[in-house]
Parts: structure tokens; C-alpha cells; sequence
């Protein structure tokens, strides 16, 4: 693979490279000295057709700790408007000697585009594409963050082996995500993801918003959190951000009301105490205190929303480094 | 004006026979059908035809175009599309309303019909919109149009349902007083605000918003409830679900007067090619599952669903090298339409050639009130509209050197049997040798 797209992509051994060496990545971030000299003379490109300040300051921060140059492109427009501008600008990109393309927009397949289309440089040689999310379709690298953080909290220590649970899988893990799987690339795209690295996935949300045909996908699901929670026993917690439009009142919203949501779907501090002492709590941000999620539960010891974070430059380095460095040991694979 | 002797073809895929188009006292008309070797060359400049192989079909009738003229003359004229019907073998084409103005008045529809008789390459029925300016509001001048030179039968708000329930009642009662019929694209708008492609696995797994087979079924449903309570003719577009089959089914076993078109694309293509985010692939209503199509060819081969219609909707390059989300919804379908009937259809041995000839020509012709000029039988005095098809010949599809103004065709760099080898409107060859021939050549 020559591009990171969506996290179906990923082989086993694929997903645990990406992660081992992002766990290398992220040992090199307590040095004093932060910077690696691994990209340099490389550009690569934050194409965001979306506003995401986060995501996009993570991955700028990850390529200059690699020593690449980092172009900032943003390109915000109506989704509506047709004919925009994507094929000029991936023409311009490619003109201007773009090594990677880490791409966000608001269409889903938009990065699939960019990396198949040809607009993007020569079928032999084309320009690295990075999906940094795309529509409802995929965050990938939000994925590996979070099977990132399960590793280190859940792998190293209660399976026992040691150093953060480099080279192990999830398997055995158990992971609840809840709420709104319809509209979310992030339960998408960790669905994929942990499914290949062994875990079980339960998806937990009102049928309004799971997508139909959900029924396909590797995971179980369920309506009923309280349920989940108390008999599945789960890992690791991880609660998808609700957006405000989608329970705009009336005949429209996907739920009656955002207190119905919080009594039903929310993680609240009784839903807490039933959690197994171990039992991580993730969120990939900004959360809705109070709603999808209680200020408790987001603060509690238990809560690794911060470290998520942290670990999404570690792992956006990695990715970086995978496609970009043509890591020879990583035969066949620069993920 | 040469008159043509067909020698040897195969009317409706019958046994071979000689066919005689035009000549003296029989311009325009089918002067003689003799057993092979028996037709007498007319006096006068007459072109003779090897039609060993050829099969014979009257000349296709499309109700179901975009022409796009006046108002997106940048995906489509009258002339270019009426070119690219002739070469995919129709030789009348109902031109749909949603042009820029839109064909709401006697003065558009005119005008539509007008630059078809100059262009010269099929007859051209425009359709009127049943709504002023498609806004679902307001009936349009339907008598007005109606009474115009181009004596508009059929009625379509097609883009767009004519959603409001009354509404809907007053245009099916209203048409009665001209024989009319609303064709009607049936769409529940709240049930697809957003909808990029089918709603199920596929738009699940890559995230585009799902379109819902039931908001397609609740207005069919709706509709064949409101056409049997005042009596009148109601036409389903391009239907596309397993449900929608079983509804118009029950409405025709009910004795409801409906009748029902099948796109090509409908018959052939699964919702499954959206995964490469190609946006040849989007379309209105979208592309379903495998199990839908099954239901779609089952209809059409049972009489369920009554003709094929193209529903080719041409649009320029910009409008579909962009992001899904924000390409047009629409494919084109004119030059193969009767190549991708043959492969689901024929080839499978589910209709006859004489089956396509219903499907293609006579019936649509009999749905659009034409039929006393086009979708006839092939027999000596009717109008030489005729098409000759290479069932044995296979083509591999190129948008880019197709006759149409647009080069969106869901069908690019795929191999397709059939080939229209010629094509007749009233004794004059629109299509010869496969290749379009200009008027005054
Ligand atoms: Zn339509």
C-alpha cells in the first residue's frame, strides 16, 4: 500500500508495524531533543477541506518532528457548491512537488479520489495520500491511536508481557463503542481496526443511529448501554461524539431530546462504578460534557481522552514515516 | 432520397426475409416484405443492403430523455442528442422537462419540438412538467401544452416527485381531458434529504448517506392508490426495487391503469460499484443490490413493468470529476440502451427480440400516445422506422468517441454484445454502417 485510506486496508502484521513503530516514535518524544532528521527535504501537505484544528495541528506536529517541510492548505467551501475545487487542486499539489497529501474533507471517498483519480501524480509514481478523514467514511489514524492507547493501557499490563505490548495484538480485548455510529468514521474505522488486531467490538446506540445494513459488519450491537456495560464487561469504553445538529428537534432529530440521550447513552458516574477496575474510558474529542459524557467520567483516572492525544502525533509520525521513508524492513508493506 | 432493399434480415428475429423501404408512391413507407431473393428492386436510386444476420426491429422510442436544450447546452443539445438516439437505434425520443427554462408552457415545449424537426434525427415529443418551474406547488399550463404544435401527452416533473398528495390528484384528473398520463419520478423527499447512493451494506460500510428502497415504494404505493380512485393513467419511472416490482404488480392485477419503465442501467448495474467512489455511478433513483436488479429483470420479462427507458442524463466532465457528494446524479444511456436489453435479456432467454420490440418501441410509443407514427409493426404501408441490430457483434463502450455531448456513461471500457448496424426514420437512414449520416449527405 501506498497510501493510507481506511483501516480495511491493513493487514494484521500492517497494523501492528504502524503501531510498534509508533511506539518508537513516541520514545523519542521524551528525549529532550524531539526532532528526527528522518523527512527532511520531503513536503508534506495538510490539505483540509474541513475545519479541524486539532487534527490538523497533530499531524503538522508530527511531520515536522520528522523533519519534513509542511505546507498548510485549506480549502474551505459550501458542500454543496459542485465542481469544487478538488482535481485543480490535487493538479496544483502535484505541480508543486507535494511528497504527501494528508487530506480532510467533508466528502466521504474524497482521499480514495485523490489516491486513484491520477490527478495526483503517475499511476508508478503517485503522491502519498493520508486520510485525516473523510465524510461519515474514515479517520484511520484516529483507529490507530485508540488501539494505540488500548495496547499500552490494556496489553503491556494485564497480559504481562512487557514494554507497552509491542508486537502483540488485542486480541481477547473487549471494546464498547457508543453512540452515534451512523454519522462517525471513528466507529467505522475502529471497527476495522480492532476487529483486526483481534479485539470484540460492540457497537451501543439508539437504531436511529445505526447505519442500516450494520448487521454485516464484525462487531456486535446493542440498544441498551446499562446492558452492555454490566454483563460485556468491557476493556475499553470509547463514546463518539454526538453533534449538535443531529438532535435538532423536531420530526428530524435522530433521538427525542439530549436529556433522553444522557439518561440512555450517556457515561455518567453511576454507569462508571459498574465498569471492571481496569476498564479504560476514550473519547476522540471535543466532547459534550454532560451530555455523551459526565465532567466525572471525562476526568476520572480512568480517562485517557488526554493521552489520546498525545498519541496521535506518535502515531501520525508513524504513518508518516511508513509511507514516506520506504522502511525496507517493512517488506511489501509500507503499510 | 434512395429507397433501400434489406436483403436477408430478420424482422423481430424471425425467419429471414427481403424488406423494401421507400421508393416510388412508398416514400417513407415499407413498399415490400418478400421471401429472401423475391423483392423487386423499386425504379430510382436504391441502395441495397447484405442483411444476412441482421435482426429487424421497428425503431426504437425512448420516454425517458434528457436533452438538456435550452438551458445546459454545455452537457447536451437537442441536435447532439438526438444524434446519439440514432445511433443507439430510436427514432423518437420524449424529451424530459427539467431544461432551463423549464418546459412548463406552450412557448418552451414548442421550442423543444422545433429544434428536433430541424436537427432531423429521431422525432422529438416533448414533455411538459406538471408543476410551473417543477416547484411542486402549482399545476403548469398542462391543456396549453397539450394543444401545441408539439401535442404533449405525457406529463413529468421528473428530477423531482410531485410529492404533495393533492396535487398529484388533481394533475391525474386533470390530464384525462386530453388522454394524458403523469409520469412520475417518485422520490419521498424527506426519506432521501442527503441520499448520495441505495441505503444498505455498501452505503453503510463507505459512509455516503443511504437513499431508502421505501421512499421510492411509499409514493409508488401512494400513487397507483390515487390513479385507481379517479380513474386515470399513471406512469412509474425508472422503478428500481424488488418492492416497487410487487406494488405496480399488485396495482396491475387490481386493474389500475399504470405502467412502469426499467432504466438499462437498473437492469445490469448493483450499488456495490459506489465503493470506488467513481461518480459514473451516481445516479437517480441509485443503483440498487443484486437482489433488486433480479427483481427489475423478472418484472420486465413477466410484463410487470411495461418498457425500457433510458433516462440518459448527459452531464459535462466538471459536473463528475469532482467529490461523489457533490457530482450530478445521472449517467448516460442512449447508445447502449438496446445492447444492455440484449445482455440481461435476450442472451439470458428471458425475452425474445419480438419481447424488445414491445419493450423498446410499441409499447412506449402506445404510453406516450404516439403510437400512430412510431412503435409499429413491420409490415408492408406502415412508416419505414425501422432499426437493423448485429446481435453477434460485441463493442467495447467509450464515452469519449461516443455521438453524445457527454462522456458519462457507467458503462466506460466495458464490452457489450449488439450493434446498431443502421437506423431508418421514414425511409431516410439516420444510421448507416454504424455511423451516423448527416441529412443532406
Ligand atoms: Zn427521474
Amino acid at each position: 500500500m501506498r497510501h493510507l485510506l481506511s483501516t480495511d486496508e491493513l493487514s494484521l502484521e500492517e497494523a501492528i508495524l504502524v503501531l510498534d513503530t509508533a511506539a518508537q516514535m513516541a520514545a523519542t518524544q521524551s528525549r529532550e531533543i524531539k526532532k528526527l532528521p528522518t523527512l527532511r527535504g520531503r513536503t508534506v501537505v495538510n490539505l483540509f477541506f474541513e475545519d479541524s484544528t486539532r487534527t490538523r495541528i497533530s499531524f503538522e506536529t508530527a511531520a515536522k518532528r520528522l523533519s519534513a517541510d509542511v505546507i498548510n492548505f485549506s480549502a474551505k467551501g459550501s458542500s454543496v457548491s459542485k465542481g469544487e475545487s478538488l482535481k485543480d487542486t490535487a493538479l496544483t499539489l502535484h505541480a508543486m512537488g507535494a511528497d504527501a497529501v494528508v487530506v480532510r474533507h467533508w466528502a466521504s471517498g474524497a482521499p480514495h479520489q485523490l489516491a486513484h483519480s491520477g490527478w495526483l501524480g503517475s499511476a508508478d509514481n503517485p503522491v502519498a495520500v493520508l486520510n485525516a478523514g473523510d465524510g461519515t467514511h474514515q479517520h484511520p489514524t484516529q483507529a490507530l491511536l485508540d488501539a494505540f492507547t488500548i495496547r499500552r493501557h490494556l496489553v503491556g499490563r494485564v497480559g504481562g508481557a512487557g514494554g507497552d505490548g509491542v508486537g502483540r495484538d488485542l486480541a481477547g480485548l473487549k471494546v464498547a463503542v457508543v453512540g452515534d455510529v451512523l454519522h462517525s468514521r471513528v466507529a467505522r474505522s475502529n471497527v476495522r481496526l480492532l476487529r483486526t488486531l483481534g479485539a470484540q467490538v460492540t457497537l451501543v446506540a439508539p437504531p436511529t443511529l445505526l447505519p442500516v445494513g450494520v448487521e454485516t459488519w464484525p462487531c456486535t450491537t446493542s440498544y441498551d448501554l446499562d446492558e452492555t456495560l454490566a454483563h460485556g464487561q468491557p476493556d475499553a469504553v470509547m463514546m463518539l461524539r454526538v453533534q449538535r445538529e443531529r438532535m435538532s428537534g423536531g420530526a428530524g432529530a435522530f433521538f427525542p431530546s439530549p436529556l433522553e440521550y444522557s439518561r440512555r447513552y450517556g457515561l455518567d458516574h453511576r454507569r462508571l462504578a459498574m465498569l471492571p477496575a481496569h476498564t479504560v474510558v476514550m473519547h476522540p474529542g471535543p466532547m459534550n460534557r454532560g451530555l455523551e459524557i459526565s465532567a466525572e467520567a471525562a476526568d476520572s483516572p480512568r480517562s485517557v481522552i488526554v493521552e489520546q492525544v498525545a498519541n496521535g502525533v506518535a502515531v501520525r509520525m508513524a504513518a508518516l514515516y511508513l509511507l514516506l521513508a520506504g522502511d525496507s524492513s517493512a517488506e511489501g508493506s509500507s503499510i | 432520397m434512395p429507397a433501400y432493399l434489406l436483403r436477408s434480415v430478420r424482422p423481430l428475429g424471425g425467419d429471414p426475409v427481403d424488406v423494401v423501404l421507400g421508393g416510388p408512391g412508398a416514400e417513407g413507407t415499407i413498399a415490400q416484405i418478400t421471401p429472401p431473393g423475391a423483392a423487386v428492386a423499386p425504379d430510382g436510386d436504391v441502395v441495397e443492403v447484405d442483411g444476412a444476420g441482421l435482426v429487424a426491429l421497428p425503431g426504437l422510442v425512448d420516454l425517458h430523455t434528457h436533452l438538456r436544450e435550452p438551458g445546459r447546452e454545455d452537457a447536451e443539445t437537442v441536435r447532439s442528442g438526438t444524434r446519439a438516439a440514432a445511433a443507439g437505434g430510436f427514432t423518437a425520443v420524449h424529451a424530459m422537462a427539467n431544461t432551463s427554462p423549464v418546459a412548463d408552457t406552450a412557448g418552451v415545449v414548442e421550442q423543444v419540438w422545433r429544434l428536433g424537426e430541424e436537427a432531423g434525427w429521431v422525432d422529438v415529443f416533448p414533455v411538459g412538467a406538471v408543476t410551473v418551474g417543477l416547484d411542486g406547488e402549482r399545476l403548469a399550463e398542462l391543456g396549453a401544452m397539450a394543444d401545441s404544435k408539439a401535442r404533449v401527452r405525457v406529463f413529468s416533473d421528473d428530477g423531482k416527485c410531485v410529492h404533495d398528495p393533492v396535487l398529484m390528484r388533481r394533475a391525474l384528473e386533470y390530464v384525462k381531458a386530453f388522454d394524458g398520463v403523469i409520469a412520475q419520478h417518485a422520490q419521498e423527499p424527506r426519506l432521501t434529504e442527503g441520499s448520495q447512493m441505495h441505503e444498505g451494506v455498501v452505503s453503510a460500510e463507505i459512509g455516503l448517506a443511504g437513499w431508502p428502497a421505501v421512499a421510492e415504494e411509499a409514493i409508488i404505493a401512494r400513487d397507483v392508490l390515487l390513479a385507481e380512485h379517479v380513474g386515470s393513467r399513471l406512469h412509474v419511472c425508472h422503478l428500481s426495487t424488488r418492492g416497487s416490482v410487487e406494488i405496480v404488480r399488485w396495482a396491475k392485477a387490481r386493474g389500475i391503469a399504470v405502467t412502469a419503465e426499467a432504466t438499462p442501467h437498473h437492469l445490469l448495474l448493483t450499488d456495490d460499484l459506489a465503493r470506488g467512489y467513481d461518480p459514473r455511478f451516481k445516479v437517480n433513483p441509485p443503483l440498487r443490490t443484486a437482489d433488486d436488479v433480479e427483481a427489475v429483470r423478472e418484472g420486465l420479462a413477466d410484463g410487470t413493468i411495461d418498457i425500457v427507458a433510458t433516462d440518459h442524463a448527459p452531464h459535462p466532465r466538471e459536473d463528475k470529476d469532482c467529490e461523489w457528494a457533490a457530482a450530478a446524479f445521472g449517467m448516460t444511456g442512449l447508445e447502449t440502451a438496446l445492447s444492455v436489453v440484449q445482455e440481461t435479456m435476450v442472451d439470458t432467454g428471458r425475452l425474445t427480440w419480438a419481447d424488445v420490440a414491445r419493450v423498446l418501441s410499441g409499447a412506449p410509443a402506445r404510453i406516450g400516445r404516439v403510437a400512430d407514427r412510431h412503435g409499429r409493426p413491420i409490415a408492408v404501408g406502415e412508416p419505414a422506422n425501422l432499426v437493423l441490430v448485429d446481435p453477434a457483434a460485441r463493442r467495447v463502450v467509450d464515452g469519449a468517441t461516443q455521438e453524445t455531448a457527454s462522456a458519462n456513461t457507467p458503462l466506460q471500457g466495458r464490452e457489450i454484445p449488439g450493434r446498431v448496424v443502421a437506423t431508418f426514420l421514414r425511409g431516410r437512414a439516420t444510421v448507416f454502417d454504424g455511423a451516423p449520416v448527416e441529412a443532406d449527405a
